[in-house]
C-alpha cells in the first residue's frame, strides 16, 4: 500500500492518540482556573476523537476490509549503525473497532461525569486523569509493536492508579490504588520478560516481523526462528506475554485488585475497570494470538476458564452493588480469555466489544443509582448508611424507571438471552469451547464456561431484583429520584448498543455478520509441530505435508535402492553357498518391508491430531482451519445448552429473590462451607497476605536488620578494632615513647632550674662571680 | 729600704680590693660608684708607678690623665642613670633592681 | 568551541568554581552588630552565577560535541582535548623520570557526566538556600567540590584523575561533617574512610601500572604494546591482572556503592544537608561506575571477561538487596524518608552495574543513560525531601499524611519524581532500565529476570512512601500554616526557589523519556567502540 491511498488512516489515528493528551495537559495546568469549563473541553475533545475514530473504522471496514495492518514505523533512537530501536503505530480491523469502543465509552463517561462529579473539589483534575487514561488506552490500541504496547500498558496502569486513588483521603482508596499498581506490576514483569525473550531472538519489537520470523517461509526455504531454538521457549514466551494480560485483565491468580479498584469513582469503574482497560489484556492476548503454541493456548484457556468460574461463584454472594459487578467483570474477562485460548478468536474479541457496551451500561447505571442514593442520603442527613449496599435498596424500579430499564436490558444481555449482543458473543465462545473439547478432550473448559454462564444469569438477576424490584428496604431508597439527562443518556445509548442487529442480521448467529467477517482469526504463526493441528490453516498443512512426503520419498527411494542391492548380493551368496542361507535372505526381505512402512509412518507428523484431516473437509464452505468448521458444528448444541442454563439461572433467581419461594438465608446455611468460601472470595487475599506478602515484608525486615546489624556491624567492628589498636598504640606512645622524651626533658629541666639559681639579676652577683671565675682561671691556667 | 715599686703596687692592690668590695657589697648605688672610683684610682697608681720605676717615658702619666677624664664622664653618666633609677623605683638600692633576671 | 584566554572549554568548566571560590573568599562576611551575616545573599548568588556559567559551558560543549567520535583508547577520538606537561621530576630512585601531564578530553562516556555534573551543581546551588550557618565556608567548599567532580570526569591522565578524586573527598568531608545532621561526625568519617580504602586500592594499582608503561597516560595503559613485558601487570600475567582488576573494581564499587560496600551511603545521606545529598547521589555515585567504564573495562579487558558473571551478580544482588532494604525501612526502626531514597539509590545503581556487565551496546548504553537518569531523578527526590524537611523539621515517614491537599503543586512534582524512579514509561528512567534489561538479558537471561523483581519491589516501596506522605488524612499538627509568621514561607506550598531547582530536572526527565535519542547519539560511537574493544580483549 502506498501512502496516498491510505485515506489518512495513520495520520488520523495519531491525532486521535494525541488529542486526549492535549486535554490532559491543558486540564492539569489550567483546569483549576477555568473550573467547569474543563469538563466541556475534555468532553469536546472526546467527541472529536469519537468522530475521527468512526471515520477510521468506516474507511477501514469499507475500503480495506482485509485484515491487513496499515502501519507507520520509525526509529525511536539508535544504538549505532544497524542497531535501532524502532517503534510505530498500526491500524487493522481490530484496532479500528477498539478505537471506536474506547472513544465512544470514554466520551459517554466524560458526559456522565460532568454531572456525577459535579460537587467534587478536584473536578478538573478528574477530567485531566480521564484524558491521560484515554490517551494511554488508545496508545495500547494503535501500537504495532511490543515496546509501545508495554509503554502504554504501564501508562494505563498509572492512570488507573491515579483514578482508583482519586479520593485519596480515604485509606481504602489509597490502599486499593497501590494494590492495583503493584499487582499489575507482577504481571508486567512477566510481560516484560516475554518481550525480552522475543527481542533477544528477533531483534525487533514489531508484531508482524516477529510473527513472520516465527513462521519462517517454507516455500523460500527460510526456516522458522524460535527462541533458544525450541518450541518450549516459544511456549514460555507466549505464556509470559500473557502474564501481562493476567495482571491487566484481572485473571486468576492476579484478579484480586479489580474488586478493590471499585474504590474509585463509579464512572472510572465503568470506563477503566469494566469496558476498556481491563479489556486491554484480552486485546493483548488477541494481538499475540498468532504466536501462541498449543501448550500456551491450553494455559490461556484454562486460566480463562478458572477465572470465569471462580469469579462467578464469588459474585453470587456479594452485597456491594459495585463488587458484584466487579466480579462479574472478572468472570466475563475470563470468558474472553478462554475464548481466545480455545482458538475462538473472533468470538473472544466479539465478546470484548459487546461486553464493553453492556458492562459500561451496568456500571453507569450503578453510578446513577449510587448518585441517587447519595442525594437521598444527603436529603435525609444520613452519612453512615452504605449507599452501595444492595440490602439498603429495593423498589428503585418505581423511582428510577429509566435507569431500571437500561440496567435490566444490560442484565439480559450479559445473561446471554437471545436477541442481545451478549447472546451472540457468549454463544460463540461456548461453541468454541465445545469444539475445542471435542478435538482435544479438555471437557473441563466448556463445563466451566457453561457453569459460569448459569451463575452469571443467576447473580445478575439477583442484583436486579434486590436493587430494583420489591419494596424499598430503607427510607433512603424511597427518596431516590431519577437523574438528569446527561446521566441517563449514556445509559440509554449503551443499552441500545446491546441489541443484536448492530453486529449481525441473524439474531442467533453472528458468524455471518459483518463483524465476524472483518475480525477473522489471524492464521497462527507457530510451526505446525508446536501447534494444534486443527488451528493450522489447511493450506499450510497441505504444503508442509507435500514437502515432507517429497523428502521422505527421496529417503525411502534411497533406502530401497540400498536394500535391493544388498538383497541382490545376499541372494548371489545364497545361491552360491546353498540352502541354509535362504533364511537370512528372508530376514532381509522382512527388514526391507518394515523399513518401508516405518518411513511411511514417519512421513506423517508426530503431533498429528487424533482425528484425521481428510474426512469431511469443507467442500461446501471455505474454512481456513478445521477448528472454524468445528465451531460451526458446535454452534447449535452450544446455543441450546446456554439458553437452557441461562434460563435456569434466571428462573432460580426469580424463585429465590422475587417470589421468595426459597429463603436465601436458609440456602446460605445449607451450603455453609460453600457460602463462606464464596462470601470470603475463596480467601485468596488472605492466602496472599499470609504467604507472598508476609514473606516479602518479613524478608525485607530481616534484610533491613541484617544491613543494620551485620553489615554495618562489621564495618563498625572494623572501626572499633582500629580504634582499639589506636588506643593501644596511644598508650604505648604515652608511656614509653613519650616517657623517654619526657625523661630527657626532665633532666634538662632540672639542670636548668639549678643553673637559674645563679641568675639573680643583680649586677653585683655577676661581678662577684666574674671575679671568682677570673681568679680561678688565673689560678689554674697561670 | 726606700719606698719602691712594690709598695705602690701593694697600695694599688689594697685600693682595688677596697673598691671591689664596695662595688660588690654596697646596696647603695652611690657607694658602688665610689667603689668604682677607687678601682680606677688604683689603676692610676699602677700606671704612674710603672711609669716612674719602669724607666720609660711619660706614657703612664698620660694614660692616668685619660683615665681621670674618663672617670669624670663615667661618674656623670652613672649619676644620671642613678637619678633615672631613683625616679623609676623611688630608691637606689641596687640589690632590689633585678630586671636583668627576666 | 573556541578557546578562551588560551584555555580550552574543559579547563574553564573545571576551574571556574576555583575562581568563584576565590571571589567568595574575597568578599567579607560582613557581620553586623547583631552578628548576622549581611553578605549571605551575595555568596548564594555568586555560587549560582558560577554554576550557571558552568552550565552554559556544558551546554556549549554539548552543542559542539561531534557524535561519532570514539575515544576510550584512541587519543584522536577524544574531543576538546588539552594535553600539556604538568610537571616532570627527574632522577628519582626506582621511578626514574616521572612525567605527569595535564591531559583532559571527553568522549561519549564522560560527556553525559559533564552535563550531569553541571546540571546537578546548578540545581543544588538553589537547594543550598536552606543552609543557614557559616555560609561563606559552605559555598567555598561547595565550589571546591564542584571542581573536584568535574576534574574526575575530564581527566585522561591517571595521576590527574587521582588528584581530582582525592580533591573532591576533602570538601565532601567538611560539608557533611560541619553542615550535617545530628550524627554528622560519624557519617563524615565513615564516608571518608570508606572512600579512602577504595583510593588506596586505586593508588596501588596506579603504581603497578606505572611500572608497566612508565607513564600515567590512561591511553598508554590500555595499549598492550606499551607495557614492559617483565612488569607485573604486563599482558600475559593473567593472575596479577585479575588481582589488579579486582582491587580497582572494589575501589570503585565502594563509590557506587554496591552491596556489600554500601553502608556508608544511608548514613551519609541521612546526615548530609539537602544539597549535599543531591550532589552525593546525583554525581558522586556515578564516579564509581564511570571509573569502571573509563579504567577497569578498557585497561583490563581480559579480566573483565573473567569477572563478567561475578559483576552481573553484584548488580543483581545490589538491585534486590537495595530494594528490599528500602522496603524494610517501613518495618525496622525509624522510618526515614532519606534513608529510603538512599537504599533506592543502591538498588538503582545496581541496574547500572548489571547493564555494564552485559558487554553489549544495549546494556552499556543503558547503563550510562541510567547513570545520567539516576542523577537527575534522585536529585529531584532529595530536593523534594529537603523541601518538606525545611518546613516540618522532620523526615519521619510516619509524621506525615494527607499532604496532597496542603501542597498540591509539590505533590504533582513529587509524583513525577516517584514515578520516574519506579521506571514509568514516558520518563527517562524507563528507557535506560529497559535498555539495561534488554542488554543484560542477552548475556544473563535468568539473572536479568530475577533482577526484574526489583521493579516490583521498587513500585512497592515508592508507592508506599507516596501513600504515607501524601494520601490519607493530614495529622493535626500540620493543619496550620508551616510558618504562622509568614516570614519564611509565604504559602504552604513549594516556593519559587525550590521550583527553580525542580522544574529543570522534571523537564529533563520527561523530555529524555520521550525523546532519548540525543543522549544515545552522544555515546553510541564510544560505547560501540568500548564493547568491541572489550570483546576482542584489547590485545591483552
Amino acid at each position: 500500500m502506498t501512502q496516498e491511498n491510505l485515506l489518512m488512516i495513520p495520520e488520523i489515528s495519531v491525532v486521535i492518540l494525541l488529542l486526549p493528551l492535549l486535554g490532559f495537559l491543558f486540564n492539569i495546568f489550567f483546569g483549576k482556573r477555568i473550573g467547569r469549563l474543563s469538563s466541556t473541553i475534555a468532553t469536546g475533545i472526546m467527541g472529536i476523537c469519537l468522530a475521527l475514530a468512526s471515520y477510521i473504522a468506516f474507511t477501514k471496514f469499507v475500503y480495506y476490509p482485509d485484515n491487513g495492518m496499515i502501519q507507520l514505523k520509525f526509529d525511536w533512537f539508535t544504538l549505532g549503525p544497524g542497531n535501532a530501536v524502532s517503534v510505530g503505530i498500526g491500524v487493522d480491523n481490530m484496532t479500528a473497532m477498539m478505537l471506536v469502543v474506547v472513544t465512544l465509552i470514554s466520551f459517554l463517561v466524560h458526559l456522565f461525569s460532568t454531572e456525577y462529579m459535579r460537587d467534587d473539589k478536584r473536578y478538573s483534575r478528574f477530567f485531566a486523569y480521564l484524558g491521560i487514561f484515554t490517551f494511554s488506552m488508545l496508545g495500547i490500541v494503535i501500537a504495532n509493536n511490543f515496546l509501545f504496547m508495554y509503554i502504554f500498558w504501564e501508562l494505563v496502569g498509572l492512570s488507573s492508579y491515579l483514578l482508583i486513588g482519586f479520593w485519596y483521603e480515604k485509606d481504602s482508596a489509597a490502599n486499593a490504588s497501590k494494590k492495583a499498581f503493584i499487582t499489575n506490576r507482577v504481571g508486567d514483569l512477566g510481560f516484560f520478560a516475554g518481550i525480552m525473550i522475543l527481542f533477544f531472538t528477533y531483534r525487533t519489537f514489531f508484531f508482524d516481523d516477529i510473527f513472520a520470523k516465527i513462521l519462517g517461509d517454507s516455500l523460500h526455504g527460510i526456516a522458522p526462528i524460535l527462541p533458544f531454538n525450541s518450541g518450549f521457549w516459544l511456549t514460555v514466551a507466549g505464556i509470559l506475554i500473557f502474564c501481562g494480560a493476567i495482571g491487566k485483565s484481572a485473571q486468576f491468580p492476579l484478579h484480586i485488585w479489580l474488586p478493590d479498584a471499585m474504590e474509585g469513582p463509579t464512572p472510572v469503574s465503568a470506563l477503566i475497570h469494566a469496558a476498556t482497560m481491563v479489556a486491554a489484556g484480552v486485546y493483548l492476548t488477541a494481538r499475540v494470538f498468532p504466536m501462541f503454541t498449543a501448550h500456551a493456548l491450553l494455559f490461556v484457556a484454562y486460566t480463562g476458564a478458572i477465572t470465569a468460574f471462580l469469579a462467578a461463584t464469588i459474585a453470587i454472594t456479594q452485597n456491594d452493588f459495585k463488587k458484584v459487578l466487579a466480579y462479574s467483570t472478572v468472570s466475563q474477562l475470563g470468558y474472553m480469555v478462554m475464548g481466545i485460548g480455545v482458538g475462538a478468536f473472533t468470538n473472544g474479541f466479539f465478546h470484548l466489544v459487546t461486553h464493553a457496551w453492556f458492562k459500561a451500561c451496568l456500571f453507569l447505571a450503578s453510578g446513577s443509582v449510587i448518585h441517587a442514593m447519595h442525594h437521598a442520603m444527603h436529603h435525609l442527613n444520613d452519612h453512615h448508611t452504605d449507599p452501595q449496599d444492595i440490602r439498603n435498596m429495593g423498589g428503585l424500579r418505581k423511582t428510577m424507571p429509566l435507569t431500571y430499564l437500561t440496567f435490566l436490558f444490560a442484565t439480559i444481555a450479559i445473561s446471554g438471552v437471545p436477541f442481545t449482543s451478549g447472546f451472540l458473543s457468549k454463544d460463540g465462545i461456548l461453541a468454541g469451547t465445545l469444539a475445542f473439547a471435542q478435538l482435544t478432550g479438555n471437557w473441563l473448559i466448556p463445563i466451566a464456561g457453561f457453569g459460569a454462564a448459569g451463575m452469571t444469569a443467576f447473580y445478575m438477576f439477583r442484583l436486579t431484583i434486590e436493587a430494583f424490584h420489591g419494596v424499598p428496604k430503607t427510607k433512603i431508597a424511597t427518596q431516590t429520584k431519577e437523574n438528569k439527562f446527561v446521566i441517563v443518556f449514556p445509559l440509554v445509548l449503551l443499552a441500545v448498543m446491546s441489541f443484536w442487529f448492530f453486529y449481525s442480521a441473524n439474531p442467533i448467529d453472528a458468524s455471518k455478520g459483518w463483524f465476524a467477517s472483518r475480525m477473522k482469526a489471524p492464521a497462527t504463526s507457530v510451526p505446525t509441530a508446536y501447534q494444534f493441528r486443527f488451528l493450522v490453516p489447511e493450506e499450510r498443512l497441505k504444503q508442509e505435508e507435500e514437502a515432507q512426503e517429497k523428502l521422505e520419498k527421496a529417503n525411502v527411494d534411497e533406502n530401497t535402492e540400498k536394500l535391493k542391492k544388498r538383497i541382490h548380493e545376499e541372494l548371489e551368496i545364497a545361491y552360491a553357498t546353498g540352502q541354509e542361507n535362504r533364511d537370512s535372505v528372508e530376514k532381509y526381505k522382512q527388514e526391507f518391508l518394515k523399513n518401508k512402512e516405518e518411513a511411511k509412518a514417519r512421513a506423517r507428523h508426530p503431533l498429528m491430531a487424533k482425528k484425521s484431516m481428510k474426512d469431511g473437509s469443507g467442500e461446501k464452505e471455505e474454512f481456513l482451519t478445521v477448528f472454524e468448521e468445528k465451531i460451526e458444528e458446535a454452534h447449535l448444541p452450544a446455543m441450546f445448552i446456554s439458553v437452557l442454563i441461562a434460563g435456569l439461572g434466571i428462573l432460580l433467581s426469580f424463585t429465590v429473590y422475587q417470589f421468595k419461594a426459597m429463603n436465601s438465608d436458609n440456602l446460605a446455611n445449607q451450603f455453609g462451607l460453600l457460602y463462606r468460601l464464596s462470601y470470603n472470595k475463596w480467601y485468596i487475599d488472605e492466602i496472599y497476605d499470609a504467604s507472598v506478602i508476609w514473606f516479602t515484608l518479613n524478608f525485607s525486615k530481616v534484610l533491613g536488620l541484617f544491613d543494620l546489624k551485620v553489615i554495618d556491624g562489621i564495618v563498625n567492628l572494623t572501626a572499633w578494632v582500629a580504634r582499639l589498636a589506636g588506643q593501644a598504640t596511644g598508650i604505648f606512645d604515652n608511656v614509653v615513647v613519650d616517657g623517654l622524651v619526657n625523661l630527657i626533658a626532665n633532666v634538662t629541666g632540672t639542670l636548668g632550674s639549678i643553673m637559674r639559681k645563679f641568675q639573680t639579676g643583680r649586677v653585683q652577683t655577676y661581678i662577684g662571680l666574674t671575679i671568682v671565675v677570673v681568679i680561678l682561671l688565673v689560678y689554674f691556667l697561670a | 729600704m726606700g719606698i719602691g715599686l712594690t709598695h705602690y703596687l701593694i697600695l694599688s692592690g689594697i685600693l682595688f680590693a677596697i673598691g671591689l668590695f664596695a662595688v660588690i657589697t654596697r646596696r647603695n648605688a652611690i657607694m658602688v660608684l665610689m667603689g668604682l672610683e677607687l678601682i680606677l684610682n688604683s689603676a692610676n697608681i699602677n700606671f704612674i708607678a710603672f711609669s716612674r720605676f719602669g724607666g720609660i717615658n711619660l706614657d703612664g702619666q698620660v694614660a692616668a690623665i685619660f683615665v681621670i677624664v674618663l672617670a669624670v664622664t663615667e661618674a656623670a653618666i652613672a649619676l644620671a642613670i642613678i637619678l633615672n633609677i631613683y625616679q623609676n623605683y623611688k630608691h637606689i638600692r641596687i640589690d632590689e633592681i633585678n630586671k636583668l633576671k627576666e | 568551541m573556541q578557546n578562551f584566554l588560551g584555555l580550552g572549554p574543559l579547563t574553564w568548566i573545571t576551574f571556574l568554581p576555583l575562581l568563584g571560590m576565590i571571589i567568595i573568599f574575597l568578599i567579607p562576611s560582613g557581620k553586623d552588630e547583631k552578628g548576622k551575616e549581611t553578605s549571605k545573599q551575595l555568596f548564594r548568588w555568586v555560587t549560582i552565577g558560577f554554576t550557571f556559567l558552568q552550565l552554559i559551558i556544558a551546554i556549549g560543549i554539548y552543542l559542539n560535541y561531534t557524535a561519532g567520535m570514539t575515544g576510550i583508547n584512541v587519543e584522536g577520538g577524544f574531543q576538546f582535548r588539552e594535553h600539556y606537561n604538568w610537571f616532570t621530576v627527574t632522577g628519582l630512585p626506582m621511578f626514574g623520570n616521572v612525567k605527569v601531564d595535564y591531559f583532559v578530553g571527553i568522549d561519549g562516556i564522560s560527556a553525559p557526566m559533564i552535563l550531569l555534573t553541571a546540571i546537578v551543581c546548578f540545581v543544588a546551588s538553589f537547594a543550598s538556600f536552606s543552609i543557614k550557618k557559616q555560609i561563606k565556608g559552605y559555598f567555598a567548599m561547595y565550589l571546591l567540590l564542584d571542581l573536584g567532580m568535574m576534574g574526575v570526569f575530564i581527566s585522561l591522565d591517571f595521576f590527574l584523575f587521582y588528584v581530582f578524586w582525592e580533591l573532591m573527598l576533602l570538601p565532601m568531608y567538611f560539608l557533611i561533617g560541619i553542615w550535617g545532621g545530628p550524627r554528622k561526625e560519624y557519617a563524615a568519617i565513615k564516608f571518608f574512610i570508606y572512600t579512602l580504602v577504595g583510593s588506596v586500592f586505586m593508588l596501588l594499582v596506579i603504581i603497578g601500572l606505572y611500572f608497566g608503561v612508565h607513564s600515567f597516560n590512561m591511553l598508554d595503559m590500555m595499549d598492550p604494546l606499551k607495557y614492559d613485558p617483565t612488569s607485573i601487570f604486563a599482558p600475559g600475567h593473567g593472575w596479577w591482572r585479575n588481582v589488579a582488576f579486582f582491587a580497582l573494581f572494589v575501589g570503585f564499587a565502594i563509590k557506587v556503592p554496591s552491596v556489600p560496600f554500601h553502608t556508608w551511603l544511608p548514613d551519609a545521606h541521612v546526615e548530609a544537608p539537602t544539597p549535599i545529598s543531591v550532589i552525593l547521589a546525583g554525581v558522586l555515585l556515578k564516579m564509581g561506575t564511570y571509573g569502571m567504564l573509563r579504567i577497569n573495562w578498557p585497561m583490563f579487558p581480559d579480566s573483565v571477561k573473567y569477572f563478567q558473571c561475578f559483576i552481573a551478580w553484584v548488580g543483581t544482588v545490589s538491585i534486590l538487596y537495595g530494594a528490599l532494604c528500602a522496603l524494610g525501612q517501613f518495618k525496622v526502626g525509624k522510618r526515614d524518608f532519606k534513608k529510603l531514597i538512599a537504599y533506592s539509590s543502591v538498588s538503582h545503581m545496581g541496574y547500572v552495574v548489571l547493564g555494564m556487565s552485559s558487554m553489549n551496546s544495549s546494556g552499556m548504553s543503558g547503563a550510562i543513560f541510567q547513570m545520567f537518569n539516576h542523577g537527575t531523578i534522585t536529585s529531584m527526590l532529595f530536593i523534594i525531601v529537603g523541601v518538606i524537611y525545611d518546613r516540618a523539621h522532620t523526615r519521619g515517614l510516619d509524621d506525615f499524611g494527607g499532604l496532597a491537599n496542603k501542597m498540591p503543586i509539590y505533590t504533582g512534582i513529587m509524583a513525577i519524581a516517584f514515578f520516574a524512579a519506579i521506571g514509568l514509561p514516558g520518563m527517562s528512567g524507563f528507557v535506560s532500565e529497559m535498555m539495561i534489561f534488554l542488554g543484560a538479558f542477552m548475556a544473563y537471561p535468568i539473572l536479568t529476570v530475577i533482577s526484574g523483581l526489583g521493579i516490583i519491589l521498587g513500585a512497592a516501596y515508592m508507592l508506599w512512601a507516596l501513600q504515607k506522605v501524601f494520601f490519607g488524612k493530614l495529622p493535626d499538627r500540620w493543619s496550620g500554616p508551616w510558618d504562622p509568621t509568614h516570614k519564611i514561607y509565604k504559602t504552604d506550598d513549594i516556593n519559587a526557589v525550590e521550583l527553580a531547582a525542580l522544574i529543570p530536572l522534571a523537564i529533563l526527565i520527561i523530555g529524555l523519556g520521550i525523546y532519548p535519542a540525543p543522549m544515545f547519539n552522544m555515546m553510541n560511537a564510544t560505547v560501540n567502540h568500548l564493547v568491541e574493544f572489550v570483546r576482542i580483549g584489547g590485545g591483552f
